[in-house]
């Protein structure tokens, strides 16, 4: 589906395009590209589109953004996710970066930002704890005030690539006697601060991608606590929004079912018994793509009228992540026998994988898609939002 | 009908269960499955000891004549402890055809050994490109003098790497997907000629693509009647349908057990996650699954046991149905123990791992629906 565009928006649209194809780096086209790169290689692009000056499309022009309107930003979406490039670290650019110039002092704001732009700096998300789930106001991790810092104890789970981090933003409980949602403070630590600790979690497709961070006796310099103490919850909700208006992922969908067509005309003979079924589900997934894209085109139009989309994110995380569950679960049941094959993790080791080389992630990423419907708010959460916000129950 | 078990398929069962409760706790398994070998003789032993290995035999065999009873008491057991020893492969697959189509003396010799856990065989039937479809058969097997020379490529064969033997499809008359002209041939691992390739499974075990070029095997290691290849492994099958279905109903009701307690312990917005209607509905649901599965799994394993007619239909029935039933558990058992599901250190994804395999294995879901649509 194509938006219809200005003639000024076309030309933008051909412009990245070309400057896609020119300078996405061949490096980074790897079988799975967010498990196969090291931490170098997954920021080629990144500094490219720095030097550029797109790489922060959300953000203010005064803080470093490219000040696009919302129609070249959603082009840009677009573009970026039908070329297959591995967006920016977003924990750093979509997450931290605005809570830091909505929220954060001058001092913090050229500190932090400039090393977030040009990928110096990378930032990890510390909000899960053990045992919190999709209940982030349940933080227990502690901030105690001592003269100029914080001392800081507790356990963050679910840590996507801090393995690779400088910075962890991080909730903390700093007033225990207040309702939950109201004694939390956003905390910006430096990864090498003494008592900082990480250890990998290996998870079903075999890959590392999340970590626990243990935090014992961290000392943190008062200055960077984000905003006042106490008002963490606000900041972590503004972040939130952030996290989940990007989640329809139309165009990693639209990819991804374009591969599942190529491999179930390469591997299911129209002959086969199962060949129906797969034409029929594809079909579904296709239509189920071409609604939610609609939807999403309707509410980029209502917001460009001004309009607050309200709970939308919510809708676009649900129907977004089923919908590229079930890909990747055709993807794997497309390559039959081969569907049993699961390559070895640390990738780029020498090992044999057998059958096509486009099947060899198929079984990796349906294990690994099953994290959609938890991670950023789980589905039945999501759910909730919709039954209160919108109807009311 | 429910199947009510024997005294003697009771004690089976109990001894299986008391084995493993001692045995093959989830660190053991673990153990084993990043051993080098990736499997444990030690075990395989064990069971041999037991009369494991021979349990589905006729009595002159050492077995319990108990058939696909037995064979459905110890996949479901090694199913709720994910067991990786190649039971089904031997066992099942192995020791089922050469029961069946062996002659005296295979049978004499082989199941002997079988029995006695001394030697691991895989069965090859499957080759690139040719998906569940077991008449669609391009390794050749040419007659010569008293031999057969075997060539071609076999895929993805389970347990490969661990095999003393193989039981290879190959054709000795016909086109690439006759169903007449594919015969079996029992081929030692060591053969000149015979090379693998191996890889992991998703579920923790090892497979091999395999490629023979020039493969000489004695005319004595025919399985079977020449030609006749396709309908033997029609029924083999549905026996190994029966068990793969034991066991995946093993791994569910485990899977259905630890998602419940984890709903009634795990806490979240102050009260247990097995409070909120809308996950309780979904384990309602993941409970019914179950039972569907064992009521379909029991009346295939009943039909085997009295050689029915009407079995390939029932079984390709009860692979659909258990295939949905086992993703549909496993993806909600990940869905409710949250990101703890993600992690590889529960037990949980493990069990998601396995039945996602015992789907593909013999055909998914999908192929078997469509076969029971067009199977009379």
């Amino acid at each position: 589906m194509e938006l219809n565009l200005s003639r000024e928006d076309a030309a933008f649209r051909d412009e990245v395009r070309s400057f896609i194809a020119a300078n996405y780096p061949a490096e980074m086209r790897v079988p799975n590209p967010e498990t196969d790169l090291s931490k170098e290689q997954s920021l080629l692009w990144h500094r490219i589109l720095h030097k550029k000056g797109w790489i922060a499309p959300l953000w203010p022009k005064e803080f470093g953004g490219p000040g696009w309107s919302l129609t070249q930003r959603f082009i840009w979406e677009q573009e970026t996710s039908r070329a297959g490039t591995l967006p920016p670290l977003a924990f750093s650019v979509t997450m931290v970066g605005p809570v830091i110039y909505t929220y954060g002092s001058e001092a913090q704001r050229q500190k932090f930002l400039p090393r977030i732009l040009s990928g110096d700096d990378w930032w990890c998300q510390g909000y899960s704890e053990p045992g919190s789930g999709s209940d982030l106001a349940s933080v227990r991790t502690k901030a105690v005030r001592d003269g100029d810092h914080y001392i800081v104890n507790g356990h963050k789970t679910w840590t996507t690539l801090a393995q690779h981090a400088d910075w962890i933003f991080c909730l903390v409980r700093t007033d225990p006697s207040a309702k939950p949602q109201a004694g939390i403070s956003f905390l910006l630590i430096d990864m090498k601060t003494p008592g900082v600790t990480v250890r990998p979690i290996i998870t079903i497709d075999g890959s590392h991608e999340v970590n626990d961070v243990f935090l014992e006796d961290v000392r943190v310099p008062v200055e960077n606590l984000i905003g006042d103490e106490n008002k963490g919850w606000t900041y972590a909700k503004f972040l939130l929004g952030n996290e989940r208006t990007s989640m329809a992922g139309i165009g990693r969908s639209t990819r991804y079912l374009r591969r599942l067509k190529d491999i179930v005309s390469a591997e299911v003979p129209e002959d086969d018994p199962a060949f129906g079924e797969f034409v029929r589900d594809i079909a579904r997934i296709e239509l189920d793509v071409l609604a939610l894209e609609a939807t999403e085109l309707r509410v980029v139009a209502q917001m460009s009228r001004g309009i607050d989309p309200g709970p939308a994110a919510s809708l676009f995380k649900i129907r977004g992540t089923e919908i590229f569950q079930r890909i990747t679960d055709l993807t794997h049941r497309a390559m039959g026998n081969y569907g049993l094959a699961l390559r070895e993790h640390p990738a780029g080791g020498n090992v044999f994988m057998p059958g096509p080389d486009y099947g060899h992630t198929a079984a990796e990423k349906y294990l690994n898609s099953r994290k959609l419907s938890i991670y950023g708010g789980s589905n039945e959460i999501q759910r909730n939002i919709i039954a209160k916000a919108v109807l009311g129950l | 009908m429910d199947i009510q078990f024997t005294e003697e398929q009771e004690l089976l069962r109990n001894s299986v269960q008391r084995l493993l409760k001692d045995e093959y706790d989830f660190d053991a398994r673990r153990r084993i499955v990043v051993s080098e070998d990736g499997w444990s003789r030690t075990h395989w032993k064990k069971f041999a000891d037991m009369g494991l290995l021979a349990a589905p035999f006729a009595e002159e065999f050492g077995g319990f004549g108990e058939g696909a009873l037995a064979t459905m008491i110890v996949m479901q057991e090694f199913g709720r402890r994910l067991v990786v020893e190649p039971f089904f492969e031997t066992v099942v697959l192995a020791g089922g055809l050469i029961e069946a189509e062996g002659t005296d003396a295979q049978r004499r010799e082989h199941l002997t050994g079988i029995a006695a856990g001394e030697s691991i065989w895989a069965l090859a039937w499957a080759e690139p490109g040719a998906r569940y479809d077991l008449n669609n058969v391009s390794t050749t097997a040419r007659r010569s003098g008293d031999h057969y020379i075997l060539s071609g490529a076999k895929a993805a064969v389970i347990g490969a790497p661990w095999a003393d033997r193989l039981i290879v499809s190959a054709r000795t008359s016909g086109d690439r997907r006759d169903r007449q002209g594919v015969s079996l041939f029992i081929v030692d691992r060591q053969s000149a000629g015979l090379h693998l390739q191996s890889f992991k499974t998703i579920d923790g075990r090892r497979a091999a693509e395999i490629t023979m070029k020039d493969v000489q095997v004695p005319a004595a290691a025919l399985l079977g009647g020449e030609g006749e290849g396709a309908a033997i492994l029609e029924a083999c099958r549905d026996r190994a349908i029966g068990a793969l279905c034991a066991e995946a109903v093993g791994a569910m009701s485990e899977l259905n057990s630890a998602t419940l307690d984890y709903a009634k312990t795990r806490k979240q917005f102050g009260v247990a996650l097995g409070t909120f209607q809308v996950l309780q509905h979904r384990m309602v649901d993941m409970f019914i699954a179950h039972q569907e599965a064992v009521s379909l799994t029991q009346h295939l394993t009943l039909t085997l046991a009295s050689k029915d007619s009407g079995t390939t239909k029932l079984a390709s029935g009860a692979k659909t149905k258990v295939g949905y039933a086992a993703r549909f558990i496993g993806e909600q058992a990940i869905q409710l123990h949250g990101g703890m599901g993600m992690s590889d250190e529960l037990v949980v994804g493990h069990y998601f791992k396995r039945i996602g395999a015992i789907d593909i294995q013999f055909g998914d879901s999908a192929f078997h629906l469509m076969r029971f649509a067009h199977t009379n």
